[in-house]
C-alpha cells in the first residue's frame, strides 16, 4: 500500500513577514468597504439632484426630509440585516409594524396608558411576534422564507380582522407621540436620532460582542457553528426577536409620524427593507455585510424614490429604479466576491 | 449495507457480460404505502376533508356559483403555480411572478390602446412575460445570482415599469366579446369554460415534470447540482427554461386576469407572488428543492382556493383567510419537520449529515 | 485525578452498531502523552466510528473509555472538547466569510469589560499560536480560499489554544500536496514534544513510519495489534490489514489494443495544468498518476467538459468533443466516474434506479416520455451485472456503502456504453472486496474493447492495472512509461520531478 509522497523537503518558511504600516491598511480597508462604495453612491445621488435643485437638501424642508423619511425603513432594514445574517429572512416585518402600530392606536384610545409605557408594550409586541418566528425557524429547522411568509399572513390577517373597518386618527394619537415625530433636535428629526441610536447600538454589538460575531458564524456556515457548540438557536432566536423589536419600534415611528393608521400600514414594506439590506452589502446567503450598509441602503433608496422627480422622471418609476439598483448591488457583489476569491486562490498559489 | 468488509472478498467475476443472477424489487414498501404515506396524499385527503365539511355546514357551497368564482379566481394562481413547482423543484424560488402578471397586463392593455390587434397585444404580453422570466433565468443561471434576490430585485422592477408605464391610470376599455370567452359557462350549467385550458395545462406539466427526461434533470439539480451537471444535464438550461416557462405563464396569467377583470392597471396582482408559493410549498414541494409533485401543487391551489370561498360563504371577512393560509403554510412546514423528526427517532439511525461533522460518512456500516 | 503513569487516552473493547450493522465490534487503543500513535485499518475496519467516539459525536454501546485514567463518557462534541480532546478532520469546517482569526476564537473570544471583544488580545494570540506551530498564515485574511492544509493548521492552532491534551488526526494527509504534509508532520512532531498525544490515522506507510512511534492495526471492526513501529515491518502491517496475503489483487487480462479513441492535445487551463497530451487506444488501461494536486482529476474534468479550458484540444474516435458540454460528450462515447462520489458521482437522495439511468434518462424515453417501468428495467439490468447489493430499486443511493455506490456510479456510466471511460480513484473509500471486483470489472472492459483513462493515487493499483502510465507534476506531463518501464521508482521520480527542479 504504498502511496505517492515525495521526498521530504525542507519546512515551510518560519516566522511571519512584518506587517506592513497598520494605520494605512486601516484606511485602505475602510476605502475598500463595500459600505464606502454605496455611501458614495448615496452622496453622488444627492449631489446630483441638488445639483439641479438646491432645494432638495438646502431647505428646512429638504434637509428634514433627507433624515426623517428613511428613519422608519433604516430601523427596519437594521433588523432585516441581522436576520439576514444568519442565513434567514423575515419577510413579516411589514405585517408585524402595522400591527403594533395599530396596538399602540388601539391602547391610545382604549386606555389612558403613559406614552412611554405605549411604546415600550409595542415594541415587546414586536418582540414577541419576531419570537414566534424564531422559534418556528430555529427549532422547526424550517427555512425562513417559508415560515416568515406564513406569519407575514396570520399577523396582517390579525390586524386587519381586529381593526375591522376602523381607522385610527391623528387626533386619537397624543400630541406628544405626534410632535415628537415633527420636531427637531438641534436641526435634526428626532425620529432620524432615534433610528441613528438604533443603528449605532446594533452595529457596535454586531461588531464587538460574542453574540453579535456568531451571527456572522451562522450564517457563513451554519453546520460548522453546530460543530463549534455555538447557540446557534439562541441566536437565531436574539435576531428575530430583535428583528421584530425593531418592527415594533418602526411601528411606533410610523404612529408618530403620521397619526393616521389604515389598513395598508406597512404594507409591502418587507421587500425594501430586504432590498436596503441587499443594497447596503449583506449577502443575501448570510455571513457577511454590515448594519451601517443596510442603514445607507435604506438612505439611498428613500432618496431616489424623493429624488427622481427632480431628475426628470415621474416617480412612477421609483419601483423599477429600486428594482435596478437591487439587481446592480447583487451583480456587484458578485463580481467583488469573484475577485476577491480569485485574489485568495492566487495567493495561495504563489506561496 | 453488509456488514464489515473482507468476507465478501472473492466473488464471481462481476464483468459486463455476466448473467443476471440478482434481482430486484421495485420498491421496498407495497404501493399503497408509497401512494398514502406521501405529502400529496396528506393535501389531497385535506382538501377532501375541507370540502366535505364546506358541503355539510357551509350554506351554499354546494351551489355552482361557488365552483364558478372558485375557478375564476383561483385560475391565475393555479396556472403560475405549475411552472413555480418546476423552479422551486430546482431549488430555485421565483417572487417576481405576480410583477410580471403586472407588467404583461399593462403591455396588454397599452398595445391595445395603441390599436394594436386584440389577439397580437395579448401574444406580444406573453413574449414579454417569457423575455421577464428569461431575464430572471438568465440573471441565476449565467451571473450565478441566488434567485431570492435577483427576483426579488425583478420583483420591484418589472412592478415598475408596470406602474411607470400607466401610473396610476387604468385602461378599462375592453371588447365583450374577449371578457366574456374568458367567464365563459358550459351551457346552462356555471362550470366556467377555462377548466379545460387549466386542465390541460395541469396535465401538460404533470406529464413535463414526472414523465420526461427534462423532469428528471430538475429533480437532480435539486438534490445535487453538481452530481446533475457530471452526469449530463444541462444544469443552466434546465433552470433557464424552467424561469422561461414561469415568465410565459405569468404572461397569460397577466392576460387572463386583465380580461377576467376587465382592467389593465399597474398594481394588478400586487401580493400574489406570496399565495403562489403559498400554495406550491402547501402541496408538498420541499423549498430546499428535489421533492414535490403536481397532485400535491393542485391540491395546495385547491385547498386555498376552498377555505377561501367556504370561509366567505360562511360570512367570514378575506382576513380570516389570509390568517388561515398563513396557519396552513406554517403547519404543513413544521409538520413535514416534525414527522422527519419523529421517524428519525423511530428508527433511531445515527446522526444525520447535519448533525455530524462533516467528513462524517454516516451511511450505515460503511466507515 | 489524572494520574501521571495512565495513558493519556484509553479505549477498552469499546463497541458500536447502527440497527443491525456492527461498525465497531471491539475496540482498543492506549495512547501515551508526548507520543504520536499510529491508528491504522482498511476503509470500514471502524476507525472512523473509534474516533467519532472520542470526539463525542457518538455514544459507544459497550466498552471502556478513559482519559488521563479517568472514565470517560462524552454525550456532546463539546464534553470531550472540555475535557482536552481535539479532533482534526481531513476537511475542517471554517466560516469562509470569517478572519482567520476568528475562527480560531469563535464562541470563545477574549472580552473586556461588558462583554466587548478584545481584538488586539486575539490577534496576538493567534500569531503567538501560529508562531509556535513554526507556521506561516495572516491571521488578518478571510478564511475563504484557504488551502485544506491551512484549514487543518487553523484547527491544530485552535486545539492548542484549548489546550488539548489529546489531538485525534483523521486522514489529515489524503488531501495534502508533499510539501504541505511535511509542514504538517513537523507540527505533529511539535505537539508530540509539548506533551500532547497525538493519534495520526493515515493510508500512507512511508508517513505512518516516518512519524509515528507506536502502530495500532485494526480489521472489520476489532483490534488486531499494537506494537512500536521500529519493531514491525510495512509487510507485516499490511499482512494484518487485509488479513491475508496480499495475491491476484490486479486481476489483469491481456487485451488487444486497438485503434486511438480518445486523444488529447495541448490542454491548457492556467494554474491548474499546461499543454497536456494523452492517447488512449481501444482495450487499453492508460493509468495517470502524480500526486495529489498535479491536476489529474482537474485535466479528467476539463476533457469531459464539466470544466473549462483554456486551449487545446479533445477528440474522440475522430470528432473534436468540444469545451465545456459534457453533453456532447457523453454523446460521443466518453464517460468520466469522478472522484468524489457524494459530491458528483450520487444524487444521495435520489433512489438506485433514478441514479443509474439518469445519464441515459433522453435515450430510454419513448416520444419524449419517460416511465419509472423502463428506469427500473434498465436499472435492475445494471445493478444485476454489477451485483449491487441493495433490496430494492427505491434505496436511496446515500443509504448503501461506499462499494456499492460505486458500483451505482460505475452502472450509470457503462450504461451509456461509453467507448471511453474516464474513472478517477476508482477503489477510493471501498473495501477490500469490491475492490477486487471494480478492477476485475475494468480489466473485462477494457478486454472489450474499452478505452480506459485511469486516475490513481495508488501506486500498486496504478502499476497493476495500466499498459501505460501517464505522470503528471503540478500540472505538466512529466513522464509516459509503458508498462515494462513503469516502476515504483520511475513514476515517483516523474512524479516529483518538476518540484525537484523548483527547489533546486
Amino acid at each position: 500500500m504504498t502511496t505517492l509522497a515525495p521526498e521530504p523537503t525542507s519546512p515551510a518558511p518560519q516566522g511571519r513577514k512584518p506587517s506592513s504600516g497598520r494605520g494605512s491598511s486601516r484606511l485602505a480597508t475602510v476605502l475598500k468597504a463595500r459600505e464606502t462604495g454605496i455611501l458614495l453612491a448615496l452622496i453622488a445621488f444627492l449631489a446630483v439632484t441638488t445639483a439641479i435643485n438646491p432645494r432638495f437638501v438646502f431647505s428646512t424642508d429638504g434637509f428634514r426630509d433627507l433624515f426623517l423619511t428613511p428613519s422608519i425603513l433604516v430601523v427596519l432594514a437594521v433588523g432585516q440585516a441581522m436576520v439576514i445574517i444568519t442565513r434567514n429572512v423575515d419577510l413579516s416585518v411589514g405585517s408585524i409594524l402595522g400591527l403594533t402600530a395599530y396596538l399602540a392606536g388601539r391602547l391610545f384610545l382604549d386606555t389612558g396608558l403613559p406614552i412611554l409605557v405605549v411604546v415600550l408594550l409595542a415594541i415587546l409586541a414586536g418582540a414577541v411576534l419576531g419570537l414566534v418566528n424564531g422559534l418556528l425557524v430555529a427549532f422547526a429547522r424550517v427555512p425562513a422564507l417559508v415560515i416568515t411568509l406564513g406569519t407575514l399572513y396570520v399577523y396582517r390577517g390579525i390586524y386587519l380582522q381586529w381593526a375591522g373597518s376602523d381607522r385610527i386618527n391623528a387626533s386619537d394619537i397624543p400630541d406628544g407621540l405626534l410632535s415628537f415625530g415633527t420636531s427637531s433636535l438641534l436641526g435634526i428629526p428626532r425620529l432620524a436620532i432615534v433610528s441613528f441610536v438604533v443603528l449605532a447600538i446594533a452595529a457596535y454589538w454586531m461588531r464587538t460582542s460574542r453574540g453579535g460575531r456568531e451571527l456572522y458564524a451562522i450564517g457563513s456556515d451554519p453546520a460548522a457553528a453546530t460543530l463549534y457548540g455555538l447557540k446557534d438557536k439562541q441566536r437565531i432566536l436574539t435576531a428575530f426577536a430583535a428583528s421584530g423589536a425593531l418592527a415594533g419600534l418602526a411601528g411606533i415611528l410610523y404612529v408618530s409620524r403620521y397619526g393616521t393608521i389604515s389598513s395598508g400600514v406597512g404594507f409591502g414594506i418587507e421587500l425594501e427593507a430586504v432590498g436596503a439590506a441587499v443594497i447596503g452589502g449583506v449577502a443575501i446567503f448570510g455571513g457577511s455585510g454590515t448594519v451601517v450598509g443596510a442603514a445607507i441602503g435604506a438612505y439611498l433608496l428613500t432618496s431616489i424614490d424623493r429624488g427622481l422627480p427632480i431628475l426628470g422622471i415621474p416617480d412612477f418609476w421609483q419601483r423599477a429604479v429600486v428594482g435596478l439598483l437591487i439587481l446592480g448591488a447583487i451583480v456587484l457583489d458578485k463580481v467583488l466576491a469573484e475577485r476577491q476569491h480569485k485574489k485568495l486562490l492566487a495567493e495561495r498559489h504563489r506561496s | 449495507m453488509s456488514a464489515p468488509s473482507t468476507q465478501a472478498a472473492p466473488k464471481t467475476p462481476a464483468g459486463a457480460g455476466t448473467t443476471t443472477t440478482r434481482s430486484y424489487a421495485d420498491s421496498s414498501r407495497p404501493l399503497a404505502l408509497r401512494l398514502l404515506l406521501t405529502r400529496d396524499a396528506a393535501v389531497l385527503g385535506l382538501l377532501a376533508a375541507v370540502v366535505a365539511y364546506a358541503l355539510v355546514m357551509v350554506p351554499n357551497f354546494d351551489s355552482q356559483l361557488t365552483i364558478y368564482f372558485l375557478v375564476l379566481d383561483i385560475a391565475p394562481i393555479l396556472l403560475i403555480a405549475l411552472p413555480m413547482t418546476l423552479v422551486i423543484v430546482t431549488g430555485e424560488i421565483d417572487l417576481s411572478v405576480a410583477s410580471i402578471v403586472a407588467v404583461t397586463s399593462v403591455l396588454f392593455g397599452v398595445l391595445t390602446r395603441e390599436g394594436a390587434p386584440i389577439a397580437l397585444a395579448a401574444v406580444l404580453a406573453v413574449v414579454a412575460g417569457a423575455l421577464a422570466g428569461a431575464v430572471n433565468g438568465l440573471l441565476v443561471t449565467r451571473l450565478g445570482l441566488p434567485s431570492l434576490a435577483v427576483t426579488i430585485g425583478t420583483l420591484a422592477l418589472y412592478r415598475g415599469v408596470a406602474v411607470g408605464l400607466l401610473g396610476t391610470t387604468a385602461i378599462t376599455d375592453w371588447p365583450e366579446t374577449w371578457t366574456d370567452a374568458v367567464t365563459a359557462t358550459f351551457g346552462e350549467s356555471q362550470i366556467p369554460v377555462i377548466v379545460v385550458p387549466l386542465a390541460v395545462a395541469a396535465v401538460l406539466f404533470g406529464l413535463l415534470l414526472h414523465f420526461t427526461s427534462f423532469g428528471r434533470g430538475l429533480f437532480a439539480i435539486g438534490l445535487s447540482s453538481e452530481s446533475a451537471r457530471f452526469s449530463g444535464v444541462d444544469v443552466e438550461r434546465t433552470k433557464l427554461l424552467a424561469f422561461v416557462l414561469t415568465g410565459l405563464v405569468s404572461g397569460i396569467a397577466g392576460v387572463y386576469f386583465t380580461l377576467r377583470y376587465g382592467s389593465s392597471r399597474g398594481d394588478n396582482a400586487t401580493g400574489m407572488e406570496l399565495q403562489v408559493i403559498a400554495a406550491v410549498l402547501l402541496g408538498g414541494v420541499s423549498i430546499f428543492g428535489g421533492r414535490g409533485a403536481i397532485p400535491g401543487v393542485l391540491g395546495g391551489v385547491l385547498l386555498i382556493g376552498v377555505i377561501g370561498s367556504a370561509l366567505r360563504l360562511d360570512g367570514q371577512s378575506a382576513n380570516v383567510i389570509q390568517i388561515v393560509t398563513g396557519v396552513l403554510l406554517v403547519a404543513s412546514v413544521v409538520s413535514a419537520a416534525l414527522l422527519g423528526w419523529l421517524s428519525r427517532r423511530v428508527r433511531r439511525r445515527p446522526p444525520t449529515a447535519a448533525e455530524a461533522a462533516p467528513p462524517a460518512v454516516p451511511t450505515a456500516g460503511g466507515m | 485525578m489524572p494520574s501521571p503513569t495512565a495513558p493519556a487516552l484509553r479505549l477498552h473493547e469499546v463497541s458500536k452498531s447502527f440497527g443491525s450493522v456492527v461498525a465497531l465490534r471491539s475496540g482498543s487503543l492506549s495512547v501515551d502523552a508526548g507520543s504520536i500513535h499510529a491508528l491504522v485499518g482498511e476503509n470500514g475496519a471502524g476507525k472512523s466510528t473509534l474516533v467519532k467516539i472520542i470526539a463525542g459525536l457518538y455514544r459507544r454501546d459497550g466498552g471502556v473509555v478513559e482519559f488521563q485514567g479517568q472514565a470517560v463518557d462524552f454525550r456532546s462534541t463539546a464534553e470531550a472538547k472540555a475535557a482536552g480532546i481535539a479532533v482534526i478532520y481531513q476537511e475542517p469546517t471554517l466560516f469562509p466569510d470569517l478572519s482567520v482569526t476568528e475562527n480560531l476564537f469563535m464562541g470563545r473570544q477574549p472580552t473586556s469589560r461588558w462583554g466587548r471583544i478584545d481584538r488586539r488580545a486575539m490577534r496576538a494570540e493567534a500569531e503567538r499560536l501560529f508562531a509556535r506551530l513554526g507556521v506561516d498564515v495572516d491571521p488578518d485574511r478571510p478564511a475563504d480560499g484557504l488551502s485544506i492544509a491551512d484549514q487543518q493548521i487553523i484547527e491544530i492552532a485552535k486545539a492548542l489554544s484549548l489546550d488539548a491534551r489529546v489531538l485525534v488526526m483523521d486522514e489529515p494527509t489524503a488531501a495534502l500536496s508533499g510539501n504541505e504534509v511535511d509542514r504538517l508532520m513537523t507540527v505533529a512532531r511539535t505537539l508530540r514534544d509539548s506533551g500532547c498525544a497525538v493519534v495520526f490515522i493515515s493510508h500512507r506507510f512511508d508517513e505512518v513510519f516516518a512519524l509515528c512511534d507506536t502502530i495500532t492495526v485494526m480489521r472489520d471492526g476489532s483490534y488486531v495489534s499494537t506494537d512500536a513501529v521500529a519493531d514491525v515491518t510495512v509487510e507485516e502491517i499490511v499482512r494484518r490489514l487485509v488479513g491475508r496475503e496480499v495475491t491476484d489483487l490486479y486481476p489483469k487480462q491481456d487485451a488487444e489494443i486497438g485503434e486511438v479513441l480518445l486523444e488529447v492535445t495541448g490542454l491548457t487551463q492556467p494554474g491548474l495544468f499546461t499543454d497536456i497530451d494523452l492517447t488512449v487506444r481501444a482495450g487499453e488501461i492508460v493509468g495517470l498518476a502524480g500526486l495529489v494536486g498535479a491536476g489529474r482529476s482537474e485535466v479528467a474534468q476539463a476533457v469531459f467538459g464539466v470544466d473549462e479550458y483554456a486551449a487545446g484540444e479533445v477528440r474522440l474516435g475522430g470528432e473534436r468533443v468540444p469545451p465545456r458540454d459534457p453533453v456532447r460528450a457523453m454523446d460521443l462515447g466518453l464517460a468520466l466516474v469522478p472522484e468524489d462520489r457524494r459530491r458528483h458521482g450520487l444524487v444521495l437522495d435520489a433512489p438506485i434506479s433514478r441514479n443509474i439511468t439518469l445519464a441515459t434518462r433522453g435515450r430510454l424515453s419513448r416520444g419524449g416520455l419517460l416511465t419509472s417501468r423502463r428506469e427500473n428495467a434498465t436499472a435492475k439490468e445494471w445493478a444485476a451485472r454489477l451485483e449491487v447489493k441493495a433490496a430494492a430499486m427505491d434505496t436511496l443511493a446515500g443509504t448503501l456503502s461506499g462499494g456499492n455506490q460505486q458500483k451505482v456510479v460505475l452502472a450509470k456510466w457503462l450504461s451509456t456504453a461509453p467507448k471511453v471511460l474516464i474513472i478517477d480513484e476508482p477503489t477510493r473509500g471501498i473495501d477490500v472486496g469490491t475492490k477486487a471486483e471494480v478492477h476485475r470489472l475494468l480489466s473485462s472492459l477494457a478486454a472489450e474493447g474499452m478505452g480506459i483513462l485511469m486516475i490513481s493515487s495508488e501506486l500498486p493499483e496504478v502499476l497493476g492495472m495500466a499498459d501505460r502510465v501517464v505522470v503528471l507534476c503540478e500540472g505538466r506531463k512529466t513522464a509516459e512509461l509503458s508498462r515494462a518501464d513503469a516502476t515504483p521508482e520511475s513514476v515517483m521520480t516523474a512524479a516529483t520531478a518538476a518540484g525537484q527542479e523548483k527547489a533546486s
